[in-house]
Order: C-alpha cells, then sequence, then structure tokens
C-alpha cells in the first residue's frame, strides 16, 4: 500500500471517525442551574424568566426561530399568507399528542388563545390586530387580521403563546387547576418531580413526535439561591449548564477557563436585551431634551461594558439591539465626552437640581453599574442621588412615574412592532404600569411612525419607517440606551446542541445531547 | 400546672391575632404588589390585565375586608392560597418546614451542646490559657458573618478537599432510600447546621461562663465545698445547674427566632427551608405565603416560650407557675 493510499485511508477513516463523532448520541442526564426558583410551570399563566427556562421543554408553540429569526415549524408544520396578508393559515402536525396521550389539534389552539388573552399581557398585546381565529378541520387555524402586521409571524415561539390543553383546562377554574403544578405539554420533556426548593426533574417524553429526539433521557433543574454557591456547583462538577444570568459577571471568566467548558452568548437573538436608564421627560431638568443629550455624553458606556460586564455586550446606538429586525446604526452618535456633557448641561441652564437614579435589584452586576453611571453623571456636575429598592417597589416606583432616572432591561421579541414601540408611544403611558412608555416621551410623528412600521408592506417600506423612527428617537433621547446586553450560557463541552435557535435555553433541550 | 399552660395558650391567641394584624397592614405598606410583578414578568402590562390579576387575587376589595377573610380563614387552619405559586399556603408551607426543623434543630442542639461545654471549662479554668482560647474561638464565630463562615467553609470542605456537598438537601437524581438516605441528608446537613450552629454556640459559651462565674462566689457552693463534695459534683450539681437559668431563657428566644431566621444559611447551602421561602414571597409580593410562614414562625416562638416556661420549673423547682 503507498503512502498516498494509507493516507487517504487514514484521513477518510479519520473523516468518518469525526463525523460520527458529531452523530448524536442518546441517553444521559443534563444537570442545569435555574435560578430563582419559578413560582410555578404553568407557561400560560406565569411568564417569569426561570419558568419560561423550564417550562419551553413542557410546552410548544406553533412555531420557533433561528437564530437569524426566520420562523420554524414546531407544532404547525405549514403556513401561507394571503395576498393581502391579511389572513395566516397553519398547517398543524397531526402526529402530536399531549403528555397524558390525548391528541393535540386545532381546537387546543383556539382554546389557547382565548386563555392567554386573559392571562398573559405579553400575548394579549400581540392578539390585538387580530379579527378572528378559526378552524376549518381539526389540523388548520386561520387567523384573520383587522389590518397587515408585519411581525405577525413573529409571536408563535413557546414563551409567547404556548399551547395548552384544552381538555385539561375547559370548564376549570384555571387559577387551582392541579394541571399547574403538574404540567401537560406537547413537548420533548415531560414533568416528573419538583421537590420545592431543591430541584425540577423533568423525563424524555417517549412519545415525542420528531422520532429519535429528544436525546437526552432527564433533566434536573437544580435550585440554587446563592450566586457563590452556583459558581462552586459548577466548579465541583454537580451542574453542567449555567444558563445566561446564572452566576456574577465577575465569574465568568474564571469559570470560562475551567477545563472542558464551553461558552457561548449565542440563543438571545430573539429576546435581545437591551438596558437603558428611564429619563423622566415630565418633570424638572430632565424634560429638556439637552439635559438627556447631555447624560448620553456624560455615560462611559465603553467602561460598562469592559469593567463592569467583562468585556461582554455591546454599546448600544438607539432604541433597536442591533440583533433585531430593521436596525440601524446611521443615527446620531454620543461617545463619552464629559467636556459636552458639561457644555448641554450649561447651555440648558443646569444649576445642580437633586435626581434621582433608582438602581435595579438584580444583583452585584447592577448594582455596581448604578455606582459608575453615579461617578459619570457626577463628574459632569449633576447631583445625583441613588435609590435603592427591590424588583417589586423598583416596578412601582417606576409605574408611579415617582423616578428621575431608573436603570432597566428590557426584551425586544425580534421585531420593533413587539418589543420597541411599545416603550416610545404615547398611547403606551399609563400610571401604575411598568414596562410601557414610563418616560412620559410624546411625539406624535414617533407615535405615527411605529403606528404606520407595524402594518407597512413590503419589508423595504417597515425598514424606511424604522429607520427614521430611530434617527429621530436618538436625536431626542427619551431614555439613555446603555449596552446590549450579553449572557453568556456556560456549560461542559460534552453538552452537544444545546443552543440551536434564536431563543436559546428558552426554547427546550430537544436537540441537546451528550458526548460520552 | 395545666390551668397555667391554657393561660399561656389563650394569651398566645391573642399575640397571634395581633401578630396577624400588624402583619398584615405591614405588608402591604411596602412598594408593588403581586399584579404589578406577574404584569411586569410578562414583559407587557396594561391597566384592564393588571386590574384583572387584582380581583383575581382579591385585592381589590377594601383592606378591611381583605383582612376580615384572612382572619376567618386563619380560625378554621386555612392559610390561604397563593396566587403566585398556584398552591394552597398551608401546603407549601407544610413542603418546606421539616428541612428547616432538621436544620435549625440540628444547629440548635449543636450550639447548646458545645456552648455550654465550653462555657463550663471557660469557667472551670477561669483566667488560664484554656479560658482565652475559647473565648477567642467562641468570638470569631460570633463576630464573622454567617455568610462569610458559610462560604469558606465550602470553599475549604467541598471545593479544596472535597468532603462534604456544597449544597442541597439531598444528592439529585441518586434515588436513595432507607438508612442510605439518611446518611446523605446527614452529610448534606453538616455544613449548614455546624455553621448555623457555630454563631449561636459563641452566645452560649459566654453566657454560661459568666454565669458560672457568678454562681461560683455564692455561699452555697462555699457550703458545698466545706461539706467535702468533689469539685466535679459541685460544678455540674451546684454551679451549673443554678448557672443555666439565663442560658435556658437565652436558648427559648434563640429557639423560636432559628425557625425563621436562618434565610442567610439556607440561601448559601440551598437549603430548601422556610426561611427562603419567606425571602421569596417577600420579593414576589406574595402575601397570603409571607402572613402563613409569618404565622407559623409566631405560633413556634409561642411554643418555644411556654416550653422555656416549663424547663424553668425542670432547671429549678423554685419557681412556680404563677397563675
Amino acid at each position: 500500500m503507498s503512502k498516498r493510499v494509507l493516507l487517504g485511508l487514514l484521513l477518510a477513516c479519520g473523516l468518518t471517525a469525526s463525523a460520527l463523532a458529531q452523530e448524536p448520541k442518546t441517553g444521559g442526564v443534563i444537570n442545569a442551574v435555574i435560578q430563582p426558583e419559578p413560582p410555578g410551570l404553568m407557561l400560560a399563566m406565569i411568564q417569569n424568566g426561570p419558568t419560561q427556562m423550564v417550562s419551553g421543554n413542557i410546552f410548544e408553540g406553533l412555531l420557533r426561530y433561528s437564530p437569524k429569526l426566520e420562523p420554524q415549524p414546531e407544532l404547525a408544520e405549514s403556513w401561507s399568507i394571503s395576498e393581502d396578508a391579511k389572513t395566516y393559515t397553519f398547517k398543524l402536525r397531526k402526529d402530536v399528542t399531549w403528555h397524558d396521550g390525548k391528541p393535540f389539534t386545532a381546537a387546543d389552539v383556539l382554546f389557547s388563545i382565548e386563555m392567554l388573552k386573559q392571562t398573559h399581557a405579553r400575548a394579549r398585546a400581540n392578539l390585538v390586530q387580530v379579527d378572528k381565529i378559526e378552524a376549518p378541520d381539526d389540523y388548520t387555524v386561520v387567523f384573520t387580521l383587522k389590518q397587515p402586521f408585519g411581525p405577525f409571524l413573529g409571536i408563535f415561539e413557546v414563551g409567547s403563546m404556548p399551547m395548552v390543553p384544552k381538555h385539561l383546562y375547559e370548564g376549570t377554574d384555571w387559577k387551582t387547576n392541579p394541571y399547574n403544578n403538574a404540567p401537560v405539554g406537547t413537548g420533548p420533556f415531560m414533568f416528573k418531580e419538583w421537590q420545592k426548593g431543591s430541584f425540577i426533574r423533568l423525563v424524555k417524553n417517549p412519545n415525542y413526535y420528531e422520532k429519535g429526539k429528544p436525546y437526552i433521557d432527564e433533566i434536573y433543574w437544580q435550585i440554587i439561591p446563592d450566586a457563590a454557591a452556583r459558581s462552586v456547583a459548577y466548579e465541583t462538577g454537580k451542574v453542567d449548564v449555567l444558563p445566561g444570568g446564572s452566576v456574577e459577571n465577575f465569574d465568568v471568566p474564571r469559570l470560562s477557563k475551567l477545563k472542558d467548558t464551553c461558552v457561548t452568548g449565542a440563543g438571545w437573538e430573539f429576546f435581545s436585551p437591551l438596558a437603558w436608564l428611564w429619563l423622566n421627560n415630565r418633570q424638572g431638568p430632565l424634560a429638556d431634551k439637552r439635559v438627556r443629550q447631555a447624560i448620553m455624553y456624560a455615560i462611559d458606556r465603553d467602561f460598562a461594558k469592559d469593567v463592569i460586564w467583562n468585556g461582554l455586550g455591546k454599546v448600544a446606538t438607539g432604541p433597536s439591539a442591533s440583533t433585531i429586525k430593521y436596525y440601524t446604526d446611521d443615527v446620531p452618535k454620543y461617545p463619552y465626552d464629559p467636556a459636552k456633557a458639561k457644555a448641554l448641561l450649561k447651555e440648558a441652564g443646569y444649576k445642580g437640581e437633586k435626581i434621582r437614579l433608582l438602581l435595579l435589584a438584580y444583583g452585584e452586576t447592577w448594582q455596581r453599574w448604578g455606582e459608575a453611571v453615579k461617578q459619570n453623571l457626577m463628574d459632569v456636575g449633576m447631583n445625583i442621588e441613588t435609590i435603592s429598592t427591590d424588583v417589586a417597589g423598583g416596578n412601582q416606583k417606576i409605574g408611579d412615574w415617582d423616578f428621575d432616572i431608573a436603570f432597566t432591561y428590557l426584551y425586544q421579541y425580534g421585531d420593533p412592532a413587539l418589543g420597541v414601540g411599545r416603550n416610545y408611544v404615547s398611547s403606551n403611558i399609563a400610571k401604575g404600569q411598568v414596562f410601557n412608555n414610563a418616560e412620559g416621551y410624546t411625539n406624535p410623528e414617533i407615535d405615527k411612525l411605529f403606528a404606520d412600521g407595524a402594518v407597512a408592506t413590503p419589508d423595504s417600506k417597515r425598514k424606511e419607517i424604522y429607520d427614521k423612527a430611530q434617527k429621530i428617537l436618538v436625536e431626542d433621547v427619551p431614555v439613555a440606551w446603555l449596552l446590549e446586553l450579553q449572557f453568556p450560557t456556560i456549560t461542559r463541552c460534552k453538552v452537544k446542541n444545546l443552543i440551536t435557535t434564536g431563543i436559546g435555553v428558552n426554547d427546550g433541550f430537544k436537540d441537546a445531547w451528550l458526548e460520552k | 400546672m395545666l390551668s397555667f399552660v391554657a393561660q399561656r395558650v389563650l394569651k398566645g391567641v391573642i399575640v397571634l391575632l395581633a401578630i396577624v394584624v400588624l402583619n398584615f397592614f405591614l405588608i402591604r405598606l411596602a412598594p408593588g404588589d403581586p399584579a404589578v410583578v406577574m404584569a411586569g414578568e410578562a414583559g407587557a402590562s396594561d391597566q384592564v390585565f393588571v386590574n384583572q390579576l387584582r380581583e383575581k387575587f382579591g385585592l381589590d376589595k377594601p383592606l378591611p375586608e381583605q383582612l376580615f377573610i384572612y382572619v376567618t380563614g386563619i380560625a378554621t387552619l386555612d392559610l390561604g392560597f397563593s396566587f403566585r405559586q398556584q398552591a394552597p399556603v398551608a401546603k407549601l408551607i407544610a413542603e418546606r418546614l421539616p428541612a428547616t426543623l432538621l436544620l435549625t434543630l440540628t444547629a440548635f442542639a449543636i450550639s447548646l451542646a458545645l456552648g455550654v461545654l465550653f462555657g463550663t471549662f471557660a469557667a472551670r479554668f477561669a483566667g488560664t490559657f484554656l479560658d482565652t482560647g475559647i473565648t477567642i474561638f467562641a468570638l470569631i464565630f460570633y463576630a464573622m458573618p454567617i455568610f462569610w463562615v458559610a462560604l469558606m467553609g465550602i470553599l475549604l470542605f467541598s471545593v479544596t478537599v472535597d468532603w462534604l456537598p456544597s449544597f442541597g438537601y439531598e444528592t439529585v437524581g441518586a434515588n436513595l432510600a432507607g438508612l442510605a438516605h439518611a446518611a446523605d441528608v446527614a452529610r448534606h446537613l453538616i455544613m449548614p447546621a455546624v455553621t448555623l450552629g457555630l454563631f449561636f454556640m459563641a452566645t452560649y459559651t459566654r453566657m454560661t461562663r459568666a454565669s458560672m462565674l457568678e454562681v461560683k462566689r455564692l455561699d452555697f457552693v462555699k457550703t458545698a465545698r466545706a461539706k467535702g463534695l468533689s469539685d466535679a459534683v459541685i460544678q455540674r450539681r451546684h454551679v451549673l445547674r443554678n448557672a443555666l437559668l439565663p442560658v435556658v431563657t437565652l436558648a427559648g428566644v434563640h429557639a423560636g427566632t432559628l425557625i425563621g431566621g436562618a434565610v442567610i444559611t439556607e440561601t448559601v447551602f440551598a437549603w430548601p427551608g422556610i426561611g427562603r421561602l419567606m425571602y421569596d414571597a417577600l420579593l414576589q409580593r406574595d402575601y397570603n405565603l409571607l402572613l402563613g410562614v409569618f404565622v407559623t414562625c409566631s405560633v413556634m416562638v409561642l411554643i418555644f416560650n411556654l416550653v422555656t416556661d416549663l424547663v424553668y420549673r425542670l432547671v429549678d423547682p423554685r419557681i412556680e407557675f404563677a397563675a
């Protein structure tokens, strides 16, 4: 055998071996951290982060989304849109059963949507453009819209519109339904056990419609309330997956360097968390655009990214994160420029009036960030008083407009019509509520642009509208945009294919497998 | 004695009622309510939705009416429903109480046993190197914050030498039963119980030492000595027994507060107890659950106070059960 043939054979063997190595393997258990402990697992009724993370394995939506946010089939195997862009027809898979064996049909979809309108604030808002929903047969669902709604195909992921079993919820008192604590879905994993305060155990759904999936036998979501203890649990090999945000930022570089550890920032494209400071536009110095612009110039956002967030994330350029549709960076820029900030403050006649900075009680990183921003603003001569409270207390203050500046970060849900406009249109100014236009910014032009953008066709028209909206907003600085946040997921490298969609860990572990 | 107990129970019920009413209003003074928390989590909110939630939780009713509903519920041993966790409060507390009792009672036993032992030694050898050593040892654990001791313990015993688990109540997924399960829980219990126990141990050591030194000077000890009793008997039977009264008082107070006061230990060691349940309920403004935990803790304090009074009598028969 010549050397060349031998080499060829060896290469072929090597390639086959590497191809085989990438072939998913069945079996094994994944131990993941969940923080904080979810209050419940009924995704249709509770939408906090941990609930979505665990229940994304149990429940499913009609669609999933790729990292580029293109819709992909899940419970719906195909869909079509009418020419006038007002009718969306979904064809459901015919081989789907609930975990109790009952078939999943269009009746479940209709029921779920009616339920979600009452229990899920975001689904309710997303469905506002829907005129009627019909099920011509058991496996077809037709949505008729009042007018074309550009982002409509983006509202069907599991967290935004989870499917609920009609046969277990219809005619019952939803809030006390026993299945809230032993949820039944169609997902790749079934609920098995919840030792409150300790762990949640999910097991493989043997009748899952995608044959061969899921590959993993069991998932244990371990509840470890202390951030340092979560790091230790990973270091000592007790858990294999630390979803984004599980450990303090300053621990991320250290844990990332551990043996057999893989880190990824992927899986947040759909949510695209964007951090900003609410600026109360209604009263005092912040009512003046120049003071708000001064704040943008005064804050050293690169420092925050490099030091407080350990280099993770990206400096925000405006109201849209760079990962969502119709983003543009062709907007006015606000580099760190304390001198310019001082000049603007002087021009605006700011005379050292006290400004209250409300911090976000999400842990150490946010505390440090608050201190850094306070320092930045004091450096340019602003008189800042920080206010600390817990999350519920902070939300109440923001809802009551009882703040001057307040930290927050919000998800963008892939499309400006779903996750951006809500924070700037004047129809969303309402006392007592949070996460709307809490800053009190009013601009009829922006109202019109977001109203038009949601219903415009084709895509190029939408882009044009949102480009304009972004420019106006960045010029007006209704809020001070800080960073596009990145929450890295840390795993043992033996955990493969954990994140395959733009929804990441929240989308369930159906593609994940363990290398042995 | 029976009338004493009956009277104390009656007083306890009145105290409990006062606690419920006070806490009911106190909790509602905190900004934010569960409806706002939940609407916020959904990433969108409108007034209709928030109002719907408030109505569902009964938060739209006038405060006195809410209080009346709550108190009548308690009278029938119904602690209400946690809308946040979608389960009856009593069930949620019952799930967590055993873990807390196991942790706190073990810590309590460790602290009392070690505290009295060390205190006795320190008093017996007062002024010596041993006395100074014990005092410093006790002070160190009293002065160091619990979370710090806990983290150092984890670093040493879990990360460095890998002898003990760093978190949890049991090995998750091990599916152990019987003795093996008990041994597993015991292994998990060591660090949290010792951490919590060492903190309280310090106070018992100091209290026992001071009290024994005081009793030692009294005339009846001299008499005992004059009678020719051995030193060991004098220390045990005469000095220690008389010196224990303040320790019992302190233990009674501690035992009650331990139930709800193990929040930090439970958090650092991921111990699934009631302290963490209370903390989460507070953050989520889960009014019913929070009140439920308060009521449970209050009942515990009242029970421990009663037990303390009864133990007094055992320790010092001169004390009468004054009606």
